[in-house]
């Protein structure tokens, strides 16, 4: 009942001071609020990855060119990573079971008077097997297609969708400049959180390099599959020992390329996702350091205004757990004030950043326990910090109190 | 409480309250012995400085004696601390101040509410009491208005209300007129007598012979000690 009442006393005690209350709890405004937004983004790209990474397996390999800009002395050159070393490796390396070169574009395509931007893979015809992708309807394209350069291409349902083909098979449809034939339509892999897995076009690997330039064919990724899980550190090696070789890597030097398996993949958003975290907790701890201050200063100030209230208070029958729970409850409340505060800046900015990311960027997502993580802290911040003003009243004199002017 | 009806409601026995001043002890109260029995209409006087403050603060429990025996309604008031002293001033003791100390922007019927809270009474019936108190002191028109919107007799009307609404067994005042025009204090006065009249136990604190003439007895303090304490129209 009187717990109650305190929730009263003290909404009634932040109205009444309104622009002071929230000026006060700016520290954990902010606080919560870069919580949510980094944590709305994040949320976003993980599940963006970790839906990428499935269903690909464990004999999954990923090579890449990696620029060393660290290396002193060095004049920093272009490295190259090219599907001539791709073919290298599937002559020369054991246990590969097979491989694929990788360029990815946003490009606009046409059909009649349709336009859509999209992503545009240049891939040969292992691409689907290597990553867990099939074919819904006609074919992907085979080794004949390539040899040929025939211009041919194999689409996802949102593209079909956004040109409003309504026989996609055999449709011509231009990817830039170059007018392609429809051979093949994707099967359906769904949005996963934003990340619209059927909104991109597969053209063969010589053909895309046609549209994006010869030197797309220097920046190459690759893809394989190892034959089994057993082979992966063994193909990893020899692919680092062939690319060394080929590339002519002095003794010391370090790799320009990085294979990475799907542990490393991991590993690395892991990593990466764990330094956010690690930078944003610590802008978080300051931020609530400070607003506990702020609250504690004005909790302080509030107290002394407000002696002869809780002389009063004591006068007609209030106990020192009145007081005290009274002045936490207004300190808690002014911390929960300043995160639900916190927590619509920050979703607003989350929402706000993604939407400004021009490509197709996994919308701002605030998940519950990030919402309960924030609260949860408000309200420790709110204790912490409350506690000694509220002490300070609940141990006043009474007789003093009331004769405070 | 089940108290002794024919016992006096307060008996002081040998009080004093000491105070450290720097080096100095400062003796405010030094030996008092005093019955106060149920219904009396009492005014203590005494210049400043006679120890009527002190007194009136220890028989308001909000202080205890530094020495010396105070039992109100039954109770030894001297082994209370801090939580049962908060209790026994909810239960027992009604205060109307000088200033009236009424909590600002809120109205005059949560302030009478106050005490019942305190109380853990449930909300309806706290504010039911409170409106009844009101009307009781002539303020049932005047519930929703905040202090600043009252003028002082209606305060201090609000402040005795306050005291009243938990059927308090002794109702303290300080100086209760203090702060009013004359015309006011005869209404306010007027107001004492009827509770007086109706049962309460009245204690006034004032300096004032005029509003100590009110009461049917009189209790003059000085240096800490009892000097006079007479029936009204006896001697002065």
């Amino acid at each position: 009942m009187i717990f109650l009442e305190n929730f009263r006393i003290a909404f009634a005690a932040l109205r009444a001071n309104l622009m002071r209350s929230i000026l006060t709890t700016l520290g954990i405004i902010c606080g919560v609020a870069a919580v949510i937004a980094v944590v709305s983004v994040v949320q976003g790209l993980q599940y963006m990855i970790t839906s990428q990474l499935q269903g690909v397996g464990s004999t999954f390999i990923i090579v890449q060119a990696r620029q060393n800009f660290s290396q002193p002395g060095m004049v920093t050159k272009q490295v190259k990573l090219t599907w001539e070393d791709g073919q290298a490796i599937q002559q020369h390396v054991r246990n590969v079971a097979m491989i694929t070169p990788q360029v990815i574009g946003i490009q606009e395509i046409k059909h009649g008077d349709r336009q859509h931007r999209t992503y545009l893979f240049g891939v040969n015809s292992d691409w689907p097997d290597v990553n867990d992708f099939a074919v819904e309807h006609g074919r992907f394209f085979t080794q004949l297609d390539l040899d040929r350069r025939n211009k041919v291409a194999v689409v996802g349902t949102t593209v079909i969708e956004e040109l409003d083909l309504e026989e996609p098979i055999g449709s011509e449809i231009y990817v830039g400049k170059t007018p392609v034939t429809i051979v093949g339509v994707m099967e359906e892999k769904g949005r996963s959180l934003g990340f619209d897995s059927d909104d991109l076009v597969f053209i063969p690997f010589e053909t895309a390099l046609g549209v994006f330039g010869r030197r797309a064919g220097d920046q190459v990724e690759l893809r394989l599959q190892a034959t089994d899980g057993e082979s992966v550190d063994q193909v990893k090696d020899d692919i680092t020992r062939l690319l060394r070789d080929r590339h002519r890597l002095e003794e010391e030097a370090p790799d320009d390329f990085n294979v990475l398996v799907q542990d490393e993949l991991l590993d690395v958003y892991t990593q990466i996702l764990g330094m956010v975290t690690a930078v944003i907790g610590a802008v978080v701890g300051i931020a609530l350091l400070v607003g506990g201050i702020g609250i504690m200063n004005i909790m302080l100030v509030s107290v002394t205004e407000r002696t002869r209230e809780i002389g009063i208070r004591k006068s007609v029958g209030a106990r020192r757990t009145d007081i005290l729970v009274q002045f936490l409850i207004e300190a808690v409340a002014l911390s929960l004030v300043g995160g639900v505060i916190g927590l619509l800046l920050g979703w607003g900015f989350g929402a706000l950043v993604t939407a400004l990311i021009p490509f197709d960027f996994p919308p701002a997502y605030v998940p519950l326990w990030a919402i309960g993580l924030s609260f949860g802290f408000c309200t420790l911040v709110g204790v912490g910090f409350g506690i000694y003003p509220a002490s300070k009243a609940a141990a006043l004199d009474p007789i003093e109190a009331l004769r405070y002017e | 409480m089940d108290a002794d009806l024919s016992s006096p409601l307060i008996e002081l026995r040998g009080i004093r309250k000491t105070y450290v001043m720097g080096s100095q002890l400062v003796h405010a109260l030094d030996g008092v012995d005093l019955d106060i029995g149920r219904g009396e209409y009492v005014a203590i006087m005494g210049a400043s400085g006679s120890g009527k403050s002190t007194l009136m603060n220890l028989l308001g429990c909000l202080d205890t004696p530094t020495e010396g025996h105070y039992s109100l309604n039954g109770v030894q008031v001297e082994e209370l601390n801090d939580e049962e002293l908060a209790r026994i001033r909810n239960r027992e003791i009604g205060f109307v101040f000088q200033t009236f100390n009424l909590l600002s922007r809120t109205t005059a019927l949560r302030n009478v509410e106050l005490p019942l809270i305190y109380r853990g009474m449930p909300r309806r019936e706290r504010l039911e009491r409170a409106r009844a108190t009101l009307e009781r002191v002539g303020l049932g028109d005047r519930v929703d208005h905040q202090p600043n919107e009252l003028s002082g007799g209606q305060r201090q009307r609000v402040a005795i209300a306050r005291a009243l609404v938990t059927d308090p067994s002794l109702v303290l005042a300080d100086e209760p007129t203090g702060n009013l025009d004359s015309a006011t204090s005869v209404e306010i006065m007027e107001l004492f007598d009827a509770l007086h009249e109706q049962g309460n136990t009245v204690l006034l604190v004032t300096h004032e012979p005029d509003i100590a003439e009110h009461a049917e007895r009189r209790i003059v303090l000085r240096d800490g000690q009892v000097l006079r304490d007479e029936r009204n129209g006896e001697a002065a």
